[in-house]
């Protein structure tokens, strides 16, 4: 089977080409920083904690070696326990401030780690947030979710068990490797004879690892898009009898991702026991070296004890130090792409010296505009047009036209690729997001109701609005008689999508939500496509009042509309056709009046 | 040492998991069952040669080094290069052979969720969000994993470990022994009450974290609407206090775990202490020798690692129970519309609704009730009703996206519910008021269902919904379409989806109010295709227009949840005042009104 009906699109966003790998290091390191530098001081203490903590544990062994050595011999000579008492209290001393130094580590390591989570998790959302649509298009909701829970959790599993593991093994060896040549300098330097063998194989570890876990993400973000996808559209999956196909297309991203895990997990297997043969082979040296010195009396037993404990204490941990890379190398693959992420820059950009707007009018003018969506053809090739504050627009033309596009650039979800949108003279380039926002509002053609109530769901357009504003807009627009006829009334949960209420019904809690807003210049595209006639007509009664005072443009394919409006545009090709007031254009012999004969006859 | 401070457990009425959801998800691993021997085997074998290296080291203080024979030392620190070497291999068998299973595991229980969750009602996936659903298939999974695969043999190797080297102290100097064995008392004391509180956390951060994907769901699912009223900070906000959530119960398990772990490193250390002191003064009375209490010391040590890993092992059988609870849950969810045994051989398309009532479950007022209606094969009828009539309830009974809850729906005298499911939705074909796209190829897309379509067919339901635009695209019919389609317009977006139905000819073709994004000139040209199609098709068409409702033979209107009449348009028109109500622009029409 081919990936085919996956489909071609211009940029794949999952693909991390190798080339740039050097930098996308670079970038995933700048973000760690960022995220690490509030907690300076915190890391500082918890470093120095740690050494205390690793001190004491490292003090055990010798401490036992001591109590071999000079504990013994005064009570088997009949001198008493005193020197053997001591320490043994040393130890049970240093066990103790291991464990509570310990204790203290754990906290603090989680607590840094959960607020760096917190950050994170805050950061990546924003910023999803403040990237254009154009963006959106291509990453789908599916890869969003994965930057946000998978990729996340990738970094909290690294936060968690990784550096702590990492912290230990990287003190542990070194103070271990002091240790060693400190109690005797040629054991010592027999014992961490094989230690290059040990870095050039954690070197080769880190590197083949590298690859396998970035391939483990994206092969996981490959199965996470699908699963979204196919659970948001299950009723067309099933409606269209697609399980087989779409159970089959999951089965294999399944089975690529598992072949990737089973890369990282074989090169695990090799690891851990490579390390462990590393350290019981350098236990059978020290034993006949340690033996062979103990034998010529050069070396005592209790350091040759001490040393068998240390080697142990060597590495264990140094087996902790594979779990560690494994989470680094999911979590480093994780940074690479939320970091990536963090680097997109809205093509929608936010002005560095918004322009001042304090009241708008609503006058809007398209000043030699040209736009294409990325690379594509010219949708609206060249355009100028001036729209007075207060004016009703109604825009018309075939499907694909450019209607939704002109009402885009004016909402700015995109730039013009040239010229200028302005509103009451500002180039919308120049304004803020909350200032833009609070002037332009529209209504999608696709309208999203959230999970929640239906008065949540109004409100949305003015969140803090008290309850009575939100039923004075439902009765604005009509939709108030059939949200109280819910069981709940305005408390009804909608569900998921708004999946509990019908397309109709959807639409007028859209509306309601828009007149709340209360715009200076407000957009409905399509806003009635669903209601039944009489529903509609209540809408245009109520928008005929609430239109009085502000700008609007009105898309519709429905002619009905265009009776509440001064002017009408048609649009073809992306190109203003025909421009003037409805009676005069319908008296003429143009498009419009074409269209408007195709439409009467269709009533009857 | 945890202290009852703060109890961060109390989540009242959250399901109390249990071994069992776990222990079921294990039957996964039966493929496996010879590999699992393998790595089983290894890792007792495993076990035994690492205990048996300080033994060698044992034998070589108190022989060699002990007597100074310089002979006894080389054959016995080969011994422990042998044990040493070995051991390490038998670590690479025991990891090597485990990948498969516990990754066969992980990816054959999400290919069962999957499959389950394709096979669950639409009422269904109406409750759950693809995010909750998400975290089930994905973070559970591997938990469940993680923990089948190494915590549990960790946790039984640990065990293992701990009780060989208790029998081998005890073995050596009892008195010794008795010390490691009653150390190891306040540990399963401890671990037990730490299990019981542990999983009241892990479950509430499980739920947070699908509650968070929840969110994260609907802020990129609804970016649109989020943009076009500039309310990112109003989302910002409800996210924030989820991620604060699960901050504050993260911290709380930190608090736990940590306290947990800490005493399970300082018991073994502690007894270690112990040990020296003990055997020390044993060695002082000439009753242990002196490679005995070097040995012995080393095995209490190589005992701190197995008990201070105990606490994170059980931490992830926590884990792993919540999730596997997570995860059964789904799987445990029986599909409420599962097909019946018939197949219709050459079906007409006799569309009939019997007596039918739907009502949403616990909902108080039927949505539809005592519906009768008979659509003759070839026959189409338009559904008229006001907005929440029950348009779309009435057209998802057909395909059963939902089940009647009263009466029943037949094709061809079949009651649907008896019908296989591939062959009631091979028969009926709907287009759904919203078009519901995939961001996968064009052809894709429309040839949802037919696979087998050939380029003909896919040219020709293009054609039929006016559709060809899709020629044009940069890659054709390969373009891939953003998600939901998004990359188009809004009228281009319902032509395909009108592609995908009408594609495969099906007897029943349902449409619901798709016409609705069109222009009236696309409309019409819409319309005359579809006339063709309908002639021999039986047809079910929402319609909010008299221009969609004259596709139709006749005209059935929906109104207090029931069919009120049936009849022709200009009849219903002319004689039943609700219709007219619905149906006649004539108000638009009126000159004065309508161009003020
Ligand atoms: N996000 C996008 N990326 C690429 N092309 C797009 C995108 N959105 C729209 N287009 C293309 O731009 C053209 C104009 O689309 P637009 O949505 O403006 O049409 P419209 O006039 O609103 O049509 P309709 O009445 O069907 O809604 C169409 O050919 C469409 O395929
Ligand atoms: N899950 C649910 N629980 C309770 N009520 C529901 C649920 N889903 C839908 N409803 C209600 O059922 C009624 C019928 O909805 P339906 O979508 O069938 O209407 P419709 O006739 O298709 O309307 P429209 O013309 O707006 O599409 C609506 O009033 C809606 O509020
Ligand atoms: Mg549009
Ligand atoms: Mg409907």
């Amino acid at each position: 089977m081919s990936d085919s009906w996956r489909g071609v699109a211009a940029e794949d966003k999952d693909h991390i080409p190798e080339t740039v790998s050097l930098l996308l290091r670079s970038r995933s390191r700048r973000l760690l920083g960022d995220l690490l530098r509030p907690h300076k001081r915190a890391i500082a203490l918890l470093t120095a904690v740690i050494v205390v903590s690793n001190a004491a544990g490292l003090a055990l062994p010798y401490l036992v070696k001591t109590g071999i050595d000079s504990g013994i011999p005064p009570m088997a000579d009949g001198r008493g326990s005193g020197t053997l008492l001591t320490i043994v209290a040393a130890i049970v001393g240093a066990a103790l401030v291991q464990a509570v130094t310990r204790q203290a580590f754990l906290q603090l390591a989680g607590r840094i780690g959960q607020d760096i989570l917190l950050e994170l998790r805050r950061r990546v959302f924003t910023h999803f947030q403040k990237l254009s649509l154009s963006f959106h298009e291509g990453y789908t909701s599916g890869r969003v979710i994965s930057r946000l829970t998978s990729d996340v959790e990738a970094i909290a599993e690294l936060l968690d068990s990784g550096f702590d593991g990492l912290v230990t093994a990287v003190l542990t060896l070194f103070g271990t490797a002091a240790m060693l040549l400190v109690l005797d300098v040629h054991l010592g330097l027999v014992a961490l004879l094989p230690l290059p063998v040990l870095l050039l194989f954690t070197r080769w570890f880190r590197r083949e690892s590298s690859a396998a876990y970035r391939r483990t993400r994206e092969t996981v973000a490959l199965v996470i898009v699908h699963f979204v996808e196919s659970m948001t559209g299950v009723r067309a999956v099933q409606a269209f009898r697609r399980e087989p196909r779409n159970q089959e297309i999951f089965e294999r991203l399944n089975a690529d991702y598992r072949e990737a895990n089973t890369r990282g997990s074989r090169l695990i297997a090799i690891f851990m026991p490579g390390i462990k043969l590393i350290g019981n082979v350098t236990v059978a040296l020290v034993l006949l070296y340690g033996g062979w010195l103990a034998l010529h009396g050069t070396v005592t037993v209790g350091v040759l004890a001490a040393f068998l404990l240390y080697l142990r204490q060597f590495y264990e941990p140094m087996q902790e130090i594979s779990q560690f890379y494994n989470a680094l190398q999911s979590a480093g693959a994780a940074l690479e792409k939320l970091s990536g992420v963090l680097e997109e820059q809205p093509g929608v950009a936010e002005p560095p010296r918004p322009g001042e707007l304090a009241r708008a009018s609503g006058a809007l003018r398209f000043d030699a505009v040209e736009f294409a969506y990325g690379e594509g053809p010219r949708v609206l090739p060249r355009l100028d047009l001036e729209i007075p504050a207060g004016q009703t627009v109604a825009v018309v033309g075939t499907t694909g036209a450019g209607k939704t596009t002109l009402a885009k650039l004016i909402s700015r979800f995109y730039d013009p690729v040239s010229g200028r949108v302005m509103l009451d003279g500002v180039d919308l380039r120049d304004l803020d997001e909350a200032t833009l926002r609070r002037f332009v509002v529209m209504v999608t053609q696709e309208n999203f109701l959230f999970t929640g109530t239906i008065a949540d769901n109004i409100g949305f357009g003015r969140p803090g609005a008290p309850m009575e504003a939100v039923v004075e807009a439902a009765e604005a627009i009509g939709a108030h008689e059939f949200i109280t006829a819910l069981p709940d009334g305005y408390h009804t949960q909608v569900g998921k999508r708004g999946g509990r209420i019908s397309a109709g019904q959807r639409q007028l809690v859209a509306f309601a939500r828009a007149f709340l807003a209360d715009p200076a210049v407000l957009i409905l595209d399509e806003a009635t496509s669903s209601l039944d006639v009489p529903s509609e007509r209540m809408v245009q009664r109520a928008l005929r009042t609430i239109l009085a005072d502000r700008t609007a443009l009105i898309i519709a394919h429905r002619l009905s509309t265009v009776e509440i409006a001064d002017r009408v545009l048609v649009i073809e090709g992306g190109r203003i056709v025909e421009d003037g007031p409805p009676d005069r254009l319908i008296e003429g012999s143009g498009r419009f009046s074409r269209l408007h004969q195709a439409w009467v006859d269709s009533l009857a | 040492m945890p202290s009852d401070d703060d109890d961060p457990d109390a989540v009242p009425g959250a399901r109390q998991p249990s071994w069992r959801a776990l222990w079921r998800l294990k039957s996964y691993l039966r493929p496996y069952n010879r590999v699992l021997v393998v790595s089983w085997v290894a890792a007792f074998l495993g076990i035994a040669a690492g205990t048996a290296v300080p033994l060698v080291g044992k034998q070589i203080i108190d022989g060699p080094v002990g007597h100074g024979d310089l002979g006894g030392l080389l054959p016995l620190g080969l011994l422990a290069l042998v044990l040493g070497i070995a051991e390490a291999v038998l670590i690479f068998v025991r990891r090597w052979s485990q990948a498969g299973p516990v990754l066969g595991l992980e990816t054959a229980i999400r290919d069962d969720l999957y499959r389950r969750l394709q096979s669950l009602p639409m009422s269904f996936h109406g409750e759950w969000q693809s995010g909750q659903l998400l975290s089930r298939a994905t973070t559970d999974l591997s938990t469940i994993r993680r923990f089948l695969g190494f915590g549990a043999l960790f946790l039984v190797m640990n065990v293992l470990q701990l009780i060989a080297v208790t029998i081998v102290l005890f073995h050596m100097y009892w008195p010794l022994g008795l010390i490691v064995a009653v150390s190891a008392v306040p540990i399963i004391v401890l671990s037990l009450r730490f299990e019981k509180r542990y999983i009241g956390i892990s479950r509430r951060v499980q739920d947070q974290q699908g509650d968070l994907a929840t969110l994260v769901e609907e802020a990129a699912v609804g970016i649109r609407t989020i943009k076009a009223f500039g309310r990112s900070r109003h989302l910002y906000e409800g996210f924030d206090e989820t991620a604060r959530g699960i901050h504050q119960t993260s911290l709380a398990k930190v608090r736990l775990a940590s306290r947990f772990f800490t005493f399970l490193e300082v018991v073994p250390n502690v007894t270690l202490a112990m040990v020296v002191l003990v055997g020390a003064l044993a060695v002082a009375r000439d009753a242990l020798t002196l490679g005995t209490l070097v040995a012995f010391t080393t095995l209490v040590l190589q005992l701190v690692w197995p008990v201070a890993s105990l606490g994170y092992i059980l931490a992830m059988g926590q884990e792993a129970m919540t999730s596997a609870d997570r995860v059964t849950e789904v799987l445990d969810t029986v599909p409420e519309i599962v097909g019946g045994t018939e197949v219709i051989e050459r079906p007409r398309g006799h569309l009939r609704f019997e007596g039918v009532e739907f009502r949403h479950p616990g909902s108080a007022r039927p949505v539809l009730r005592d519906v009768w209606l008979d659509v003759r094969p070839g026959e189409t009828i338009a559904v008229v009703g006001a907005t929440g009539s029950g348009k779309t309830t009435l057209t998802a009974l057909v395909p059963r996206l939902i089940d009647v809850t009263g009466g029943r729906v037949t094709v061809d005298g079949h009651d649907v519910r008896d019908l296989t499911l591939p062959a009631l939705r091979s028969v009926v074909a709907t287009a759904f008021e919203e078009p519901t796209l995939f961001s996968m190829s064009v052809r894709e897309n429309v040839m949802l269902g037919h696979g087998d379509a050939g380029e003909d067919d896919v040219r020709e339901a293009l054609e039929i919904a006016q559709a060809t635009f899709v020629y044009d695209l940069p890659w054709g019919l390969d373009t891939r379409i953003g998600e939901q389609g998004m990359s188009l317009s809004g009228g281009q977006r319902q032509r395909l989806a009108l592609a995908r139905a009408v594609l495969g000819k099906p007897r029943i073709l349902v449409l619901d109010d798709t016409l609705s994004a069109l222009d009236v000139e696309t409309e019409a040209l819409v319309e005359e295709a579809l006339r063709r199609v309908l002639a021999d098709a039986t047809g079910l068409v929402v319609a909010h227009r008299a221009s969609t409702v004259l596709l139709a033979d006749r005209v059935a209107l929906l109104r207090d949840g029931t069919i009120q009449h049936v009849g022709r348009h200009p009849d219903l028109l002319a004689t039943v005042p609700e219709y007219r109500a619905l149906l006649a622009q004539d108000a638009d029409l009126d000159p004065d009104r309508a161009l003020r």
